[in-house]
């Protein structure tokens, strides 16, 4: 399968380059390169040990690299199923970024579009980030969204500029033919500036689709970045997504992963704590069952002294789903004052469910505070008996304490509209009901 | 003022480093089939076993060395080692015939071969490289059905035994270093407990690397039949070399319906010195599997030499409620790489296993823990608790922990937690408050980080182990 997309791209290089953006031809070459050499990922690798994603990459996809244009209008199609979020929402149709239609006007200075516009409008800004992060690394899914990823979002906030609302970008999957997408997405926020992003993935045709999505964050001096990723796809979906968050001085970071309905998901989150007194705080949950396969692969870098840093998962297994979760934490040589922490617990709820857990430290400097634990257990029966003696059905109280188990990481999402909605979503998922949002194809 | 305490520490020398000059038979160096059939040859073993051993060979010329340990291995060539060396005068009779000089080394470890084996009250198989020098006790054992002798011995007495156990456990194509062993092992150590009998002493071992440039590639074989009990104890210590000295052995465990076995193991090979020139690679492949209900193993090692460590004790649970233990303390000093750790593999119903690692590093030195817990479908309401502690001293070694949990059904519990600190100046400005030096107070606070492990030791090993901390981290340890 490698073969088929060295060739393709050997075959289709110049159409590739013809509908894409001058910035991101300049690295494509490369990239292409790095992909011939490394392949895609195999779990025979150390970082790719829980995602087997040899079966979704053998489908045979169609790809739109003459960038044809759908006839679709999201905003007719898609109804969000935030009720009552205020917020700047965009859509992204596979690769294809859909201007705000009744756009609340941004604030001066503020840029939000799609990234090969953009690169054309605002060539430094772009061409000063662009690949930045992602030029650095030796991964193979990086690597093929280098060579073949044409378009994506482009976010800007300029110095001491706060977005009040969220943005909200909706990548959907639309295609009557397995279809895949590459998209790469570019976070710039300057200096004390304030943001907050949530993304969501939906899919809306009962094919297979494959989206490989990078999106690079870089957080300035004493900026604040709120990052939330909500996943609700069906089951013949394969979500290959990676975040790569830079960090300078006094910033802050929350990214909370939410993955509630998907086929296979692989989660690289990679942050680099690259100033100090940086916070960052990441969190995940996952509610899986069916054939749910999800890998959330994380990787927290303190680079620079006096940092924190606090990385929570927590997932719940029903059926025959597999989840994999990998906490790399790496203190460099002179980073002393670190503080790190990292939780994952798991519960299990089916005998064929399966968990894999790797919550791994790598520590080079000595003046730090570092832990972690992982547990992979049950729910108390304890707890659930105090629950019965109490009058309340075995079903219901293995509901609670559940939900109770999901509660922090619920917590930590900070738009109120979107953490009502998680929390009722969370609460449908674990009843076995859908959370059905419209326009969206749910599962059989 | 810790900081001077560091200094000393990185700065001691190797104490137990010193040769003995016996002269050793060896055959050439490098490896191929012909080093193989000489090697056995020189044995004269069955023709079974050499088969055995070509087989291993030949899967080993397919297999590449590992690269995936956090270890920083400079090239081993594999045809620049002797594979077999042997004291020449094979087999002494009586103490009298023992080389003098082997019994001064041995005096100088403090091994009791003499006078104080009645007073330790253990049975010593003392290995001198390659070759069984000495064993005493055996007829105590014998009397109990308990056989306990240098791996040839079994071959020659005991064929059947050991041709049925062996690669039971570790099958010889299981891993590079491990199929290596199998194709070149030297000697080692058989250990067989019959039914219901319970070894009245601690079976011990001393190993020592002693003639340049040979590897040593021991194997050791334990069977505990039903209901019985025995500890073994490996210790080790080796010379000052400049050269690297290559080990890979094999433990193999077998553990029966009701059956008990401790394994403890004090390792203090040369670890190389202040610049990290020299020392010994140490890539050992030890594994157990309680085969019988109710079964219990238990691994204790305290890791303090060896440049290279490359080592994790494992433990299959095959039979139901049979249970598994690991405690490790290991230190690294200098230039010294460890990357060890265990791994549990649950296939009985309500088994357990617990591990307890202690890593403790100092000077440029890089510390890994390393494990896997892993629960299949069939092990039902398996139990796993794992703690893994680092201790820094210093900020320019490394504490690293990659523990992989694996579990595949909905009855089981497995916990992990780690944590890695420094010695806290609160904790020096507490001890120093109330009249303890610095320096003490530093090895009071190591002494009682290591305790939890050093206390499942046998009593007699404690003590070494205690000197052996003291040893690798003196100055800092009071």
């Amino acid at each position: 399968m490698n073969k088929q997309y060295i060739d393709l791209y050997k075959q289709h290089s110049p159409s590739i380059k013809k509908h894409s953006a001058e910035v991101m031809n300049r690295y494509r070459d490369s990239s292409f390169e790095l992909f011939a050499k490394l392949g895609f990922p195999t779990p025979r690798m150390e970082d790719y040990l829980y995602s087997d994603l040899r079966e979704p990459l053998a489908v045979d996809y169609g790809l739109n690299i003459n960038r044809i244009a759908i006839p679709v209008d999201p905003y007719e199609a898609f109804k969000c199923d935030v009720p009552g979020i205020s917020s700047h929402l965009y859509f992204v149709v596979n690769d294809m970024f859909f201007p705000a239609k009744n756009s609340v006007p941004l604030p001066e200075g503020v840029i939000i579009g799609s990234l090969k516009d953009m690169a054309g409008k605002h060539p430094a800004l772009v061409e000063k980030y662009y690949a930045k992060l992602s030029s650095e690394k030796e991964d193979g899914l990086i690597a093929f969204n280098g060579a073949f990823a044409q378009d994506g979002f482009f976010i800007y906030v300029p110095k001491g500029v706060m977005l009040e609302k969220p943005v909200q970008i909706v990548n959907i999957m639309r295609s009557d033919v397995d279809f895949m997408a590459n998209s790469h997405n570019l976070v710039v926020l300057e200096e004390g500036a304030k943001a907050k992003l949530l993304v969501c993935d939906h899919t809306m045709d009962n094919v297979r689709f494959l989206a490989n999505r990078v999106t690079e964050v870089f957080v300035a001096e004493r900026a604040s970045y709120e990052h939330y990723k909500l996943e609700n796809t069906h089951n013949r979906n394969t979500n290959l997504s990676t975040l790569l968050i830079e960090q300078k001085e006094s910033s802050n970071v929350l990214t909370n992963i939410v993955t509630l309905h998907n086929g296979i998901t692989r989660n690289t989150i990679e942050i680099a704590l690259n100033g100090e007194h940086c916070e960052t705080l990441l969190c995940g949950m996952v509610v899986s069952d069916k054939n749910q396969q999800v890998d959330n692969f994380t990787s927290v870098r303190h680079n620079k002294p006096n940092c924190h840093s606090n990385e929570l998962f927590k997932y719940v297994l029903d059926d025959e789903s597999q989840c994999g979760f990998t906490g790399q934490l790496v203190v460099a040589k002179d980073a002393q004052k670190t503080q790190a922490y990292q939780t994952n617990k798991n519960l299990l709820l089916n005998n064929n469910a399966r968990i894999r857990t790797k919550p791994q430290l790598e520590i080079y400097a000595d003046d730090v505070k570092c832990s972690h634990g992982a547990t992979i257990g049950q729910l108390d029966q304890e707890a659930l008996f105090y629950l019965r003696s109490r009058g309340i059905s075995g079903k219901e109280a293995r509901l609670l304490l559940m939900f109770a188990f999901m509660a922090d990481i619920i917590g930590n999402i900070n738009i109120d509209v979107l953490q009502d909605r998680i929390k009722m979503m969370v609460e449908k998922r674990l009843r076995g009901e859908q959370s059905k949002c419209e326009g969206c194809v749910v599962c059989q | 003022m810790s900081e001077d305490i560091l200094h000393k520490v990185t700065n001691e020398e190797y104490k137990y480093g010193f040769t003995t000059d016996i002269e050793t038979e060896v055959i050439p160096k490098g490896l191929n089939e012909d080093i193989v059939r000489l090697i056995s040859a020189k044995k004269n073993e069955p023709e079974w076993l050499l088969e055995y051993r070509l087989k291993a060979y030949r899967h080993w010329l397919t297999m590449e060395m590992p690269t995936w340990a956090h270890l920083d291995i400079p090239e081993i060539n594999y045809q620049d080692i002797i594979y077999y060396a042997a004291p020449r005068k094979n087999a002494p009779k009586s103490l009298d015939e023992v080389d003098p000089e082997l019994l001064k080394t041995f005096d100088k470890l403090g091994i009791p071969l003499e006078e104080q084996k009645a007073l330790s009250g253990m049975a010593v198989d003392a290995v001198m490289d390659s070759v069984s020098v000495k064993t005493t006790f055996k007829e105590t054992l014998a009397e109990l059905g308990i056989i306990f002798c240098s791996f040839s011995e079994a071959v020659e007495h005991h064929p059947d035994l050991v041709q049925k156990y062996l690669g039971s456990v570790v099958p010889y194509t299981d891993n590079f270093f491990a199929t290596l062993n199998c194709a070149v092992f030297s000697d080692g150590s058989f250990v067989y407990i019959p039914k219901g009998v319970r070894c009245p002493m601690e079976l011990s071992t001393y190993f020592r690397i002693n003639a340049v440039n040979t590897g040593q590639f021991e194997r050791t074989l334990i069977i505990a039949e039903e209901e019985s009990y025995v500890s073994y104890l490996e210790g080790c210590t080796a010379p000052m070399r400049d050269e690297n000295q290559l080990h890979a052995a094999i433990v193999e465990i077998v553990v029966m319906k009701n059956a008990e076995v401790k394994y403890s193991t004090v390792q203090n090979w040369y670890p190389g010195d202040n610049e990290g020139k020299g020392g010994i690679y140490n890539f050992v492949t030890k594994r157990g599997i309680c085969k019988g209900e109710n079964a219990r193993l238990s691994w204790t090692q305290v890791e303090t030499g060896s440049a290279i460590t490359w080592k994790y004790p494992s433990c299959i649970l095959q039979g139901d409620n049979s249970s598994a233990e690991f405690y490790s303390v290991a230190v690294t000093n200098n230039y010294q790489q460890a990357d060890t750790g265990t791994k549990m593999i649950h296939l009985g119903k309500n088994t357990r296993s617990h591990i307890l690692s202690k890593g403790i590093s100092a000077g440029h030195s890089q510390n890994s823990y390393r494990g896997l817990v892993r629960v299949n479908k069939g092990a039902e309401n398996a139990r796993n608790f794992s703690q893994c502690d680092s201790l820094l001293l210093g900020d320019k070694c490394g504490a690293h922990t990659f523990p992989y949990m694996d579990v595949h059904n909905d009855s089981s519990v497995v916990e992990h937690e780690a944590t890695t600190s420094k010695i806290s100046e609160d904790q020096i400005f507490y001890c120093n408050q109330r009249g303890i030096s610095t320096e003490d107070a530093v090895g009071l606070i190591v002494n009682g980080y290591a305790k939890e492990v050093i206390n499942k030791l046998p009593m007699e090993f404690a003590v070494e182990a205690q000197k052996l901390l003291q040893i690798t981290l003196e100055g800092s340890v009071g």
